[in-house]
């Protein structure tokens, strides 16, 4: 019984955690960014939303309030990169620094703000649908992440959103093509981070506490989502199918994490586990290919499906 | 239309590595010009097509398009006039899209991209009767990802997208040189069709001095940054390859020479 109201909180969590995992696809995968402002534009969507509960400002607002902080702190990581020309992994760690004594200044110098007193969004909602806040959370996770999807697929299906992939694949061509890349990279910042920090505004509003750690980790988090997604569904499928994968991999994570708590790990090795556990997704495309390898070596020739490494080395013919 | 006046570029200036890549190159094309560019290696050919598309900002000099000055210009604001066709196949077109959606961003080239829908039913029927001009059956894959495609096909589509919007000047940077002979022959094939169809006005980089004789109206040879030999019309038509072997050999003579009176 414990363990299945542990997995109805993962699945609950794991919903929330999604958007912000679909932010990290927006930069990983699309712009082909390693965005490490997501640690503290994660923490920044708790900060700011519950700081502005606490002094009485209606929950849904401070959402939206902290969605366009998350946004700023994107634009500030895509300026670093755009303007100063610095490298990106070091743009973002120079953001999520930044961002720790930021957040400390919006929690008025605390490092923590418990909202055990106030109304949440999941709190209100239940006033209207009376029913257990699990499912509660469930279904605005789903929802959030449903609207989410539908933004993301209408968005990068416009004639920036074409141009903001087509920066991601080869800025040198969307270049030639009269496109400003820096403008793209900035606008897609812009978003990925509104979705982080909206991510993080929610889960601090569930878990009612918001705290300036919060963040840390939350970038390979959400990168174990996105390949976890990845390695089950594969790459072949279209766009919709891409993004639905992002969100099964952010449920499977919490899952996870959440029967190896009940089995009994420390939750203060739950970093290192997850790092572990980010690694052997990372490596399971490479195992993949040696024993591919392997077989071919004993005999049997497979052909390898062409564009599985992102196409670049993969010219038919 | 296009001048390039004592343009001067250097790279790893002040370093041991200085190159002199310009060295007061002039260069004027008329409308309609398809001119050829030969030369050796580190000549500066590629230099100059870069200078003309604005990767590289020049240390002295001015390059004027149609009377306007675009020395400063960026280049993804020069993209406006201009189609280019990289050496690397896989420089042109963007992989992980497909062959309709790259032809639809460089459909909008030059225009201001807005939060329209990224490819419009009408524009594919006009993609498929471009494709259907190259004649490597595209026109039945407008869905494929790019990426699936070999370095010719690769290649003929980027020649596609450059010329999608009728540019004012071409700009093809050895784009045949990684290519296959036949593949090569081919590409080169559409090139001389889609700038005699279109009229354009385009300027051609070539290792290979049988295409620099026979394609074009025009032929340059640049030697140290600087262009030493500029024929056209019926002269360039009698022109052999062992006329241009021996204009080659008087360049670097030349420079040998002028190497034995500094050192004399």
């Amino acid at each position: 019984m414990g363990t299945l109201l542990a997995l109805e909180g993962a699945v609950a969590q794991g919903l929330l955690y999604a958007i912000m995992t679909l932010g990290v696809y927006i930069t990983y995968k699309l712009l082909d960014f390693a965005d490490l402002t997501v640690d503290g534009s994660f923490a920044l969507g708790g900060c700011v939303s519950a700081i502005l509960i606490t002094v009485g400002l209606d929950p849904f607002t401070s959402l939206l309030l902290a969605t366009l902080a998350g946004m700023a702190s994107g634009v500030v990581t895509g300026f670093f990169n755009t303007v100063f020309k610095i490298p990106p992994i070091l743009a973002g760690i120079l953001t999520m620094l930044a961002l720790y004594s930021v957040n400390l200044r919006v929690m008025l110098g605390k490092a923590n703000v418990p909202l055990g007193q106030q109304d949440t969004i999941f709190t209100i909602i239940q006033e209207w649908i009376p029913i257990q806040t699990d499912l509660l959370v469930i279904l605005i996770g789903l929802v959030t992440v449903v609207l989410v999807i539908a933004f993301m697929y209408w968005f990068f299906g416009t004639e920036v959103g074409s141009a903001i992939r087509a920066t991601g694949n080869n800025s040198d061509m969307i270049r030639a093509l009269g496109v400003n890349t820096s403008w793209m990279k900035i606008i897609a910042l812009l978003f990925s981070n509104g979705l982080v920090a909206l991510s993080g505004a929610l889960i601090a509003q569930y878990q009612q506490n918001a705290s300036v750690s919060n963040g840390t980790g939350t970038i390979v988090v959400g990168l174990a989502s996105v390949i976890i997604g990845e390695v089950i569904f594969g790459s072949r499928f279209n766009f919709i199918y891409k993004l639905m994968s992002v969100v099964v991999g952010s449920l499977i994570y919490r899952i996870v994490v959440a029967l190896v708590l009940q089995v009994g790990l420390d939750t203060q090795d739950l970093k290192l586990f997850t790092a572990v556990f980010v690694a052997l997704a990372l490596a399971v495309p490479v195992f993949k290919q040696r024993i591919q390898r392997l077989s071919n070596r004993t005999g049997k020739i497979k052909e390898q499906p062409p564009g599985d490494n992102g196409g670049q080395g993969g010219a038919a013919q | 239309m296009i001048q390039l006046n004592n343009i001067y570029k250097t790279f790893h200036k002040g370093t041991v590595n200085e190159k002199k890549a310009l060295n007061g190159l002039n260069l004027q094309m008329n409308k309609g010009d398809f001119v050829t560019v030969i030369g050796g290696n580190g000549a500066g050919k590629s230099t100059m097509l870069n200078v003309i598309a604005g990767v590289y900002y020049v240390e002295s000099g001015s390059v004027i398009l149609d009377d306007k000055n675009i020395t400063k210009k960026p280049d993804y604001k020069r993209a406006k006039y201009l189609g280019r066709v990289f050496q690397d196949p896989m420089k042109g077109t963007a992989a992980d899209l497909s062959i309709e959606e790259n032809l639809a961003l460089a459909y909008r080239r030059g225009k201001t991209r807005s939060l329209r829908w990224g490819i419009h039913k009408s524009e594919r029927e006009q993609y498929r009767e471009r494709l259907k001009l190259l004649g490597l059956g595209l026109e039945d894959r407008l869905k494929t990802k790019v990426g699936l495609l070999s370095g010719g096909q690769r290649q003929a589509l980027t020649l596609l997208m450059a010329t999608l919007q009728k540019p004012k000047l071409l700009l093809l940077d050895e784009h045949t040189a990684a290519l296959d002979p036949k593949t090569a022959a081919k590409v080169l094939h559409i090139t001389e069709q889609i700038i005699e169809q279109d009229q354009l006005t385009a300027l051609m980089i070539t290792h290979n001095m049988k295409d620099a004789l026979r394609m074009g109206n025009r032929l340059v040879m640049m030697h140290d940054g600087r262009i030493i030999f500029d024929v056209q019309g019926e002269e360039k038509k009698r022109l052999t390859v062992q006329d241009l072997l021996e204009k080659f050999q008087i360049a670097s003579g030349d420079e040998l020479a002028n190497d034995r009176m500094l050192l004399g």
